[in-house]
């Protein structure tokens, strides 16, 4: 099944939280990355039916997603927000959500789901005296109860320790490989990444880029970049590398030198050749603008 | 009607500590019958105040919020509404289950405890127990309907609660002649007054006004929620 949005946009009152977004979510692992506030829970929950578009539509395989109760015979979701209710125990939480599908054997399917996601031995807990990784698991347990051929998690990885990250990593990975459609939110692109086959990037609000994780990570690795060096002798540095067209500009500051290097990978190699050719000590070299912040602030202006 | 829905929400209404807030109103009820025996002021005209200013001017409007609300808003704060929204029920029928729910639960936390004071002052004297009894069913049941409501369109659902219930219903229902017949208290007394042939019972509106008036608020109030859940929004975070 697909999920295709055509010019969506969504807006409260004067902000605009999703603007004009057209993309098309297919069988496979897709990776919705964007940084904080770059309104990608706005958009799953348009494609989940809990948001309706200020413009443009959101279907599920040619039929409305809004105002359409249906659609959840196909869809599972599994929200950021904990919203798991305390008091029930995890089995009794995910066999109730087998039982509102109405599937023909609850418990087989409840207790399947739970194998799943190795949530079995802490079955008959309350879910209040869960971990934020275990209630996690129930969720995403209740979510697929019903085999759905559309998977939507948001920040699905928060508060998970390493190894249930890993888990449901490849309990995602899996599901992807076998045909069904998973998308799932997250601002980190290392994990976006080790589990997604197509990468969305959403930032503020505007689609920046689409891709396979080869295309987003050349286009994030391809980007200008900001180096601070010192040397044993930084004016001659700044010199030689000034040269080449892989330096676009160098500060000379009293701490060191500011390299804006236009092509990463070239400036790379350069900069080690040209040091030992000056004669000169290289004592630190050190990205200036490696956190994601600047590299979807470079994605959205080459997109704009 | 969905009975999955219905036992997670008397779950959550009936669990632990919550029970209290239901259980409290009415033992109050119940206790002061009894003190009031106990003192030998048990006749007619107390049992009349009794009923009147307390289980259905008081208990009854404050049980109604609890329940009404209580079946749904903590759900929406909290988010746990989704585990019900995201599965392939109507929102409508959700909301149906969840009023059947509250009605009941007042039912049982205000209806039956109004007899209880009721008869323990009169017994069935004049049909003062079982008309009041009778009255705050009926009108438990608008309350529920319409503090569902209150609690799925507004976020202080328990505050324009209170306000409507002690405010209009208290003070303005008891200076403003007119306003009382937009009262469900009112309406509430105007069944009992229909029952019970005593004499200190005087309701201010007409039973052929009063019953029309509970069955049309609740219906809106009920079909009105439905509509408002399937338009439920999430605005998360951002």
């Amino acid at each position: 099944m697909k999920i295709e949005l055509s010019q969506v946009s969504r807006w409260y009152g004067n902000v605009v939280a999703v603007n004009d977004v057209t993309m098309t979510i297919g069988p496979g692992v897709t990776g919705l990355l964007g940084p904080n506030g770059a309104g990608k829970s706005t958009l799953l929950h348009m494609m989940a039916g809990f948001l309706a578009p200020s413009n443009g539509t959101v279907t599920l395989d040619g039929t409305r997603v809004w105002k359409n109760h249906d659609i959840y015979r196909h869809i599972g979701l599994v929200p950021e927000r904990e919203g798991v209710y305390g008091f029930l125990t995890g089995w009794q939480f995910v066999l109730s959500a087998a039982k509102l599908h109405g599937l023909p054997d609850p418990d087989a399917a409840a207790r399947k789901a739970l194998a799943t996601v190795e949530m079995e031995e802490p079955k008959d807990r309350r879910v209040e005296t869960y971990s934020k990784g275990m209630r996690q698991r129930v969720k995403v347990a209740a979510a697929l109860v019903h085999d759905p051929a559309v998977l939507l998690l948001d920040e699905p990885f928060n508060g998970m320790d390493p190894r249930q990250r890993l888990h449901l990593m490849d309990l995602i990975k899996t599901m992807g490989a076998a045909g069904k459609t998973i998308l799932f939110s997250s601002h980190i692109l290392e994990e976006v990444e080790r589990v997604a086959q197509h990468i969305e990037v959403l930032v503020s609000g505007r689609h920046a880029a689409s891709g396979d994780f080869r295309e987003i990570r050349r286009l994030m690795t391809d980007r200008p970049h900001l180096f601070k060096i010192r040397s044993s002798d930084d004016r001659a540095l700044a010199a030689a590398l000034i040269r080449d067209q892989s330096a676009g500009g160098i500060t000379l500051r009293p701490d060191g030198l500011e390299v804006q290097a236009t092509e990463f990978r070239r400036f790379a190699r350069l900069l080690p050749r040209v040091a030992r050719a000056e004669g000169v000590h290289l004592l630190e070299v050190s990205p200036a603008d490696e956190d994601l912040e600047s590299v979807f602030s470079y994605l959205i202006n080459r997109s704009a | 009607m969905n009975t999955v829905v219905a036992g997670i929400t008397y779950r959550a209404l009936l669990g632990r500590r919550r029970v209290v807030l239901l259980l409290l109103l009415p033992m109050a009820l119940v206790g002061l019958a009894v003190l009031l025996l106990a003192f030998g002021a048990a006749d007619q005209r107390t049992a009349m105040q009794l009923m009147d200013k307390f289980a259905i001017g008081t208990m009854l409007p404050l049980l109604g919020l609890i329940a009404g609300t209580g079946v749904i808003a903590p759900e929406i704060d909290d988010g746990t509404i989704l585990h019900l929204m995201s599965k392939p029920i109507s929102r409508p029928v959700i909301v149906q289950t969840k009023f059947l729910v509250a009605a009941s639960l007042l039912a049982l936390f205000a209806a039956v405890p109004t007899y209880a004071a009721g008869w323990l002052l009169v017994r069935n004297e004049d049909g003062i127990a079982p008309g009041f009894a009778l009255g705050a069913l009926v009108a438990g049941v608008a309350y529920a309907a319409v503090f569902l409501l209150l609690g799925i369109v507004t976020r202080h659902a328990v505050t324009i609660g209170i306000v409507y219930a002690l405010v209009w219903e208290g003070l303005v229902g008891n200076f403003v002649p007119g306003a009382r017949k937009l009262s469900i208290q009112q309406w509430a007394k105007s069944i009992a007054d229909q029952i019970s042939d005593s004499a200190f019972l005087r309701a201010d509106v007409t039973i052929s006004f009063a019953v029309p008036a509970l069955v049309v608020v609740t219906v809106i109030a009920v079909v009105w929620a439905g509509r408002r859940l399937r338009v439920f929004s999430l605005t998360g975070d951002e």
